[in-house]
């Protein structure tokens, strides 16, 4: 077969780029999103308890809880700054790691609806970049949450033009 | 509830003729099939042929019994009925992308197209020289306009579109209508004049309705949501994101209550009650209970001779409809007390729903 001579680069323009309707989103200023404060989380704490008290059950559950709902205020949605998204991400899946298997269902029920769209975000988010153990997690997390929010929680995460 | 299949092809729109004998459907081409209904059955009487592209969307016009049908060649036709047979009128719409969606107005006296030129036509029949006329809304519109309303004062239109806002626009025309008066949505109309502008409806703007007063206008996402805008508490918004598939349609039944259909293959029943009150109420299908019974010797032979397989497997949806649902039309009743209404869906079914208030 022939080989083909003529110039294929055309096929790696972004055509997009060049049209003057292209659509753009509305950009709202998020730079003084900061996402989710560490020492709120209490998150260094919360992970030494997980260890120390780890037989000690009501003290432990009380803290992960907190530190849930703490990890999931302040989304990072707004801003462009990778390096704050990338900091919520692994505070959020360090959160989702500190829990016990289950544990899980009683967190996930802890949050409102908002908190299963946001969590599922975040899950689908730690699936991108999986690490050793992280996808484990995320799947016993991503049932719990399924099953809380369904379906269309994760159509959610599907349309959503601002991710975290 | 009843179904009617109108064979394997997707039916993509359907109208209803005024005295509900007949329907216009299109199986997911660029034809038209009326069918005349006979006792149990539909038989087709007429086939509507002369558009070029995939038909998007058809209106029956009640009392003028026109037909309007709009496709992806870009084009629009108004069909009248003589002597037995259907004549196209090729209408200007000066759209340079398909068509998506047709409406007639209330009065019947001009019908709205939304295109993927972002832009709405608004049509117009202009006696003197005997031809439709379009007018075009484009500000502010950015992307494909996905579904159209009509306010019961034949003056507002709502528009659902892929930049993922919902909008309320004036259509009023002077050459052939009196200036409108004020409606809770506002009271200056020019024509183009925007009346509503939602943004950030969290995905696709799929399907629009306005209550049966005018007063609220719904509408369904992408992002499996529905959405109720009230004129009476200052234009207010109120979601309710879903845990199903996207809905694809939607159609007020009463003042209060409204019934979306879409991916989920099912019809589902929301209230709205005021701002902040928008709820599920519940599935409007029956779900079919699966009888497993006991399946004779024969049956079993049978099913491995034909499908190799040992156990009866139920691969049906336990819905009425096996695929997605495009279109809610409402069938008997008035737009404030609808008794029954349609569906189509992906699976070339038609279903008459029951709804009892």
């Amino acid at each position: 077969m022939s080989k083909n001579t003529v110039s294929d680069r055309f096929r790696k323009v972004d055509v997009d780029e060049y049209d003057e309707n292209k659509f753009v989103d509305e950009e709202e200023g998020g730079e003084n999103q900061l996402g989710p404060d560490e020492a709120e989380c209490g998150l260094s704490t919360a992970c030494i308890d997980v260890e120390i008290l780890f037989f000690l059950t009501p003290l432990c559950k009380g803290n992960l809880m907190g530190a849930l709902q703490a990890v999931l205020k302040n989304p990072p949605m707004n801003t462009k700054n990778q390096n704050v998204k990338d900091r919520a991400e692994g505070l959020v899946l360090k959160v989702l790691s500190a829990f016990k298997s289950t544990d899980i269902e009683k967190g996930v029920q802890s949050l409102d609806k908002n908190g299963v769209d946001l969590l599922m975000k975040y899950i689908y988010k730690g699936f991108e970049r999986p690490s050793e153990n992280s996808s484990a997690v995320l799947l016993q997390w991503h049932e719990k949450a399924l099953s809380a929010g369904g379906v269309g929680c994760i159509v959610r995460v599907l349309t959503a033009r601002k991710t975290v | 509830m009843s179904l009617y299949s109108f064979g394997l092809e997707p039916l993509s729109c359907h109208a209803w003729s005024k005295d509900r004998t007949q329907i216009a459907i299109s199986p997911n081409s660029n034809e038209v099939h009326i069918y005349q209904k006979k006792e149990k059955e539909w038989i087709k009487i007429h086939e509507l042929t002369e558009h070029s592209g995939r038909i998007t969307g058809i209106d029956w016009a009640p009392e003028s019994n026109r037909i309007v049908t709009c496709a992806s060649d870009r084009n629009a036709y108004v069909w009248t009925l003589k002597d037995g047979v259907w004549k196209p009128t090729l209408v200007l719409v000066r759209i340079n992308r398909a068509a998506t969606c047709v409406k007639w107005s209330p009065l019947e006296n001009k019908f709205a197209l939304g295109s993927g030129a972002k832009l709405i036509s608004v049509c117009y029949f202009e006696k003197e020289n005997d031809w439709w006329l379009s007018k075009h809304i484009k500000k502010p519109i950015n992307s494909t306009v996905l579904s159209l309303d009509w306010h019961p004062n034949n003056m507002l239109l709502a528009a659902g579109s892929a930049d993922l806002n919902c909008r309320i626009f004036s259509a009023y025309i002077k050459d052939i209508e009196d200036r409108p008066g004020p409606t809770p949505w506002g009271s200056k109309m020019p024509f183009g004049e925007l009346l509503l502008e939602y943004k950030e409806c969290g995905g696709w703007v799929h399907s629009v309705c306005f209550s049966p007063s005018g007063d609220a206008l719904a509408w369904v996402s992408h992002n499996s949501a529905i959405s109720v805008a009230d004129a009476t508490k200052g234009k207010e918004v109120t979601q309710l994101t879903t845990g199903h598939l996207p809905l694809l349609s939607i159609l007020y039944v009463s003042e209060t209550e409204i019934v979306a259909a879409g991916h989920d293959c099912c019809p589902y029943q929301f209230s709205y009650k005021g701002p902040g009150c928008l709820e599920f109420v519940k599935k409007v299908d029956i779900p079919k209970q699966s009888s497993k019974g006991n399946m004779s010797a024969m049956q079993h032979f049978r099913n491995l001779d034909k499908k190799a397989i040992t156990e009866e497997e139920d691969t049906d949806l336990g819905s009425l409809h096996q695929n997605s649902i495009t279109q809610l039309c409402i069938l008997e009743g008035l737009k404030a007390k609808v008794v029954k209404f349609s569906s189509v869906a992906l699976d070339g079914a038609m279903v008459v729903w029951d709804f009892k208030h």
